[in-house]
């Protein structure tokens, strides 16, 4: 029997961006808030030695143990789902700070079309746009909704950078200047405006200077270490939860932090939540939290598997579409890039920050027409610098031996003579690619893993070609005297790092028939529930998710607040 | 900070003494005492039969006794077999030293020993099924058993074809051999040959580029090599410069810094 502990008003389940976010604003208004997180704690002194390539870029340290827990993949419902045994695809945050600690603090917003994307795109192209089986549709909420939340986030992280030429409109600018330019970002900018792009430099939670930020914490500015992204960050440049917003709540004396606490249910009962019940990993002990209010903040794959597995919310059944829970995964198509190789100039690219980069949007969302394409949505394009270490990045131009005397002479020649663009594009949401649970394989607590079934389609193959067009034009100009683009987008594989961008599966929505939570991200059947993140995303954009994830977390707090005064259903 | 345009800066080896190095190319992989170290020096010394470069002998001057270095999980064969195929892999060259001169087969050896080689952070239950490609390694052997078997099969397959150990193949004969893994022209049954050279191709790049803390990248001659300068505590004043030399720093000169 579970040991069941003294009630509080709120818990939070994983204390990452989502979780940290909402601790701090619940107790700032008085809330008192447990939050339970199944790894370890964590603070800046933890990275003095963190320079090490080996040991957290390629033997992921701070992140999630996958001894322990990990998710099953296959491409389709045909064939058999096998675990992610060691990590590639996808890096899953653990620990005080969640992901938010190794993230790289490329900050955007996503754009006015992403918001109603179902009803721009048939405004614009008609119905017939929408391919079979694309599930997109709108979030329930519209960008100028979502603004003041978004300004809050970038309040909150002191977010560097200059306004998008090409974003939705923005009620202040953002906090800091942008960050120093790089020669290599110069030659992209320029190379960009001959083209008549609209460049703009990559909005950055690494500081370019120092910053206090609304709730008086103050950070230093970022040193360009180029240890920023799967490294913490030494000098608290960058913006995480740990050196934010944590001890912000932790000075209210309202919150109390519970760590190497896995959550394995919700409980429940008339519709209503009762608290969690979860496993103390040090002592293997079962307990019980009662809670007024339950928030769900762990993640997208253990969103779902804490609502599976707890029987909250219809579960996704792919062959009829119905249900909710697990449905509208996607991703990010992030392989369409080109590479430039410089044999007449070298660069300073061993020195970077996470998020110095510039950034164009001219072929992002609906800023261009897509009447003769066979996709919708687009992606940014970016040339960024995030320090190229050694081990990680040996390119060589295409048609080289990847080992032996043409390789080394090769990769030792090109270390300091290579550039890339990148195209960061959407992911459309499929009625077939979904999360549901695993029907063989378990975690270290006898839970299942989540099963992941995903592939790219068309749409994200064409999406990728017509990236790596644009980019190597960019690069063209650039002067690159070779340059490798990307061909063909071959299937989705777990095996190679792509982006931990992980979407949806607990959708938001103005319909409890699409939709698993509301717009402010409180759970249609549970309505003392909260389920926050970018689990809640219908589609991902062409850009990384921290910014919206921030935002709506922001919201859900307000939401949370509202409910714990008035009751029932916000929307 | 070392200034970065100082012409002297180690960082310049490269560009300024291509012919120091040119020894160790004419050496082939084994390239003996004076980089290597006595250890693994002899280890590699090719026996009477092949007709290889001379040897620089052991204990020569330069040589400065390391005894934080001996092998914790390969036996003597395997480190042999591990160097030959390391120094194929990334061979010395006029830029810089390869693979052998770097230290990688005792990283590799140290990787093995530990957490890495028992696979200990990853999902390793069963049941185990042969999977799809994109769903990455589904077998039950761990690291080190693999590498175990992978140079046991190079070892076989060198016999086979040329009646000779792998250590003791000709280069060339060598390159093939690794091509055959590569390929999986080798058809094995109990892991993936081509697997297995992946593995040896990837942890030969963290031996000559990881931090000199963990037993490769000796002296910090990898990243030298290609002007990388290690670990820096900031490059704020340099990020909007163009390019230039920083003399390199490991993370044993980060710990005093803090
Ligand atoms: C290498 C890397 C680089 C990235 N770079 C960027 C970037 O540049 N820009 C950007 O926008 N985004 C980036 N991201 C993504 C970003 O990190 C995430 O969007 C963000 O951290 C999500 O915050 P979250 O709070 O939803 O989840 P997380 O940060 O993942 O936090 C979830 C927390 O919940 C805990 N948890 C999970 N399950 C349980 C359980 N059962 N019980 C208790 N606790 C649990 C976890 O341990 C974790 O601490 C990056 C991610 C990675 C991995
Ligand atoms: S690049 Fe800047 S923000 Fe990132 S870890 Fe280094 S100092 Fe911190």
């Amino acid at each position: 029997m579970a040991k069941t502990l003294p009630k509080t008003d709120v818990v939070i389940v994983g204390v990452g961006w989502a979780g940290g976010i909402i601790a701090a604003e619940l107790t700032k208004s008085g809330l008192n808030v447990v939050g339970l997180e199944r790894g370890k704690e964590r603070k800046t002194e933890d990275y003095f030695m963190v320079h090490d390539e080996l040991r957290y870029g390629l033997r992921y340290e701070l992140m999630q143990d996958l001894s322990k827990d990990t998710v099953t993949f296959r491409s389709t419902e045909k064939i058999r789902a096998l675990p992610m045994r060691s990590y590639g695809s996808f890096l899953l945050g653990e620990g005080l700070g969640g992901a938010g600690v190794h993230w790289n603090g490329q900050t955007y917003r996503f754009l006015p079309y992403d918001f109603q994307i179902r009803t721009k795109t048939i405004e614009r192209y008609g119905k017939s746009k929408i391919p079979d089986g694309m599930t997109i549709q709108d979030w329930g909420l519209t960008y100028d909704e979502m603004e003041p939340y978004y300004d809050k986030f970038e309040k909150l992280t002191g977010i560097s950078g200059e306004p998008n030429p090409l974003g939705g409109k923005r009620s202040a600018d953002y906090p800091t200047p942008p960050m120093k330019k790089s020669p290599a970002l110069s030659m992209f900018s320029d190379a960009a405006s001959k083209l008549k792009l609209h460049p703009y430099m990559m909005p950055s939670a690494n500081l370019s200077e120092a910053y206090t930020n609304p709730d008086g914490i103050s950070r230093a500015a970022c040193q360009y270490c180029a240890f920023c992204e799967r490294f913490g960050c030494e000098y608290g440049a960058k913006a995480d939860p740990v050196v934010t917003v944590l001890p912000v709540a932790l000075k209210t004396g309202k919150f109390e932090i519970r760590t190497h606490s896995h959550v394995r249910r919700i409980l429940h009962q008339g519709g209503k939540a009762t608290g969690v019940m979860y496993t103390d990993v040090t002592t293997g002990e079962e307990l019980v939290q009662p809670a007024d209010i339950v928030v769900v903040t762990s993640y997208v794959f253990n969103n779902v598997k804490l609502m599976l597995m707890s029987g909250l919310g219809k579960p996704y059944d792919p062959a009829s579409g119905t249900g909710v829970i697990g449905r509208n995964y996607a991703y990010q198509v992030l392989k369409g890039n080109a590479a430039g190789f410089f044999d007449d100039k070298q660069f300073n690219t061993y020195a970077g920050a996470g998020s110095l980069g510039v950034t164009l949007d001219d072929y992002n969302g609906d800023n261009f027409d897509h009447t003769d394409l066979k996709f919708i949505h687009g992606g940014s394009i970016s040339l960024s610098q995030t320090g190229m270490r050694p081990i990680a990045n040996n390119p060589v131009p295409g048609g080289t031996a990847s080992w032996g005397a043409a390789f080394k002479a090769n990769s030792v020649k090109y270390a300091n003579r290579f550039l890339s663009v990148g195209g960061q594009g959407s992911c459309m949401p499929f009625r077939h690619h979904f999360l549901d649970l695993d029907p063989t394989y378990k975690d270290a607590y006898g839970d299942p893993l989540v099963r992941l079934t995903f592939d790219f389609e068309e749409q994200d193959r064409q999406l990728a070609l017509y990236l790596s067009g644009k980019c190597a034009e960019i690069m063209k100009e650039m002067g690159a005297s070779h340059i490798d683009q990307l061909k063909e987008l071959g299937p989705y594989e777990i095996t190679t790092y792509q982006s931990t961008h992980n979407t949806g599966g607990v959708v938001m929505g103005a319909s409890p028939d699409t939709s698993a939570v509301n717009t402010y991200l409180q759970m249609w059947d549970a309505e003392n529930v909260f389920v926050v993140g970018a689990s809640a995303f219908p589609h991902n954009s062409g850009y990384n998710p921290t910014d919206t994830v921030g935002a709506l977390a922001f919201r859900a707090a307000e939401g949370i607040f509202k409910y714990r005064q008035k009751g029932g259903s916000l929307v | 900070m070392a200034d970065p345009n100082q012409p002297g800066g180690s960082g310049r080896d490269k560009v300024e003494q291509p012919s120091r190095r040119k020894f160790l190319v004419q050496a082939g992989y084994a390239v003996g005492g004076v980089i290597v170290g006595g250890a693994l020096g002899s280890l590699i010394r090719p026996s009477k039969k092949t007709e290889t470069a001379p040897q620089t002998g052991e204990g020569t001057t330069a040589e400065i006794k390391n005894y934080n270095r001996a092998p914790m999980f390969f036996n003597q064969e395997q480190l042999g077999i591990v160097s030959a195929a390391t120094e194929r892999i990334f061979p010395a060259d006029d830029a810089g030293p390869g693979a052998l001169a770097l230290g990688v087969p005792f990283f590799i050896d140290h990787q093995l020993a530990g957490e890495w080689g028992f696979n200990s952070r990853e999902y390793m239950s069963p049941p185990f099924y042969a999977g799809e490609k994109v769903q990455g390694y589904q077998g039950r052997l761990k690291r080190r058993e693999m590498f175990e078997i992978g140079l046991r099969e190079l070892e076989n397959y060198s016999q086979t074809k040329f009646t000779k150990g792998f250590a003791a193949l000709a280069p060339e004969q060598q390159d093939e051999v690794l091509k055959a893994f590569e390929s999986d022209e080798v058809k094995l049954t109990t892991i993936s040959a081509s697997g297995f050279f992946k593995m040896l191709r990837s942890s030969t790049l963290e031996g000559a580029y990881s931090d000199p803390l963990y037993g490769g990248n000796a002296d910090m001659n990898g990243w030298k090599m290609r002007s990388y300068p290690g670990n820096q505590m900031s490059y704020a004043d340099v990020i909007d410069k163009d390019f230039s030399v920083i003399a390199p720093s490991s993370l044993q000169d980060h710990l005093s810094a803090h």
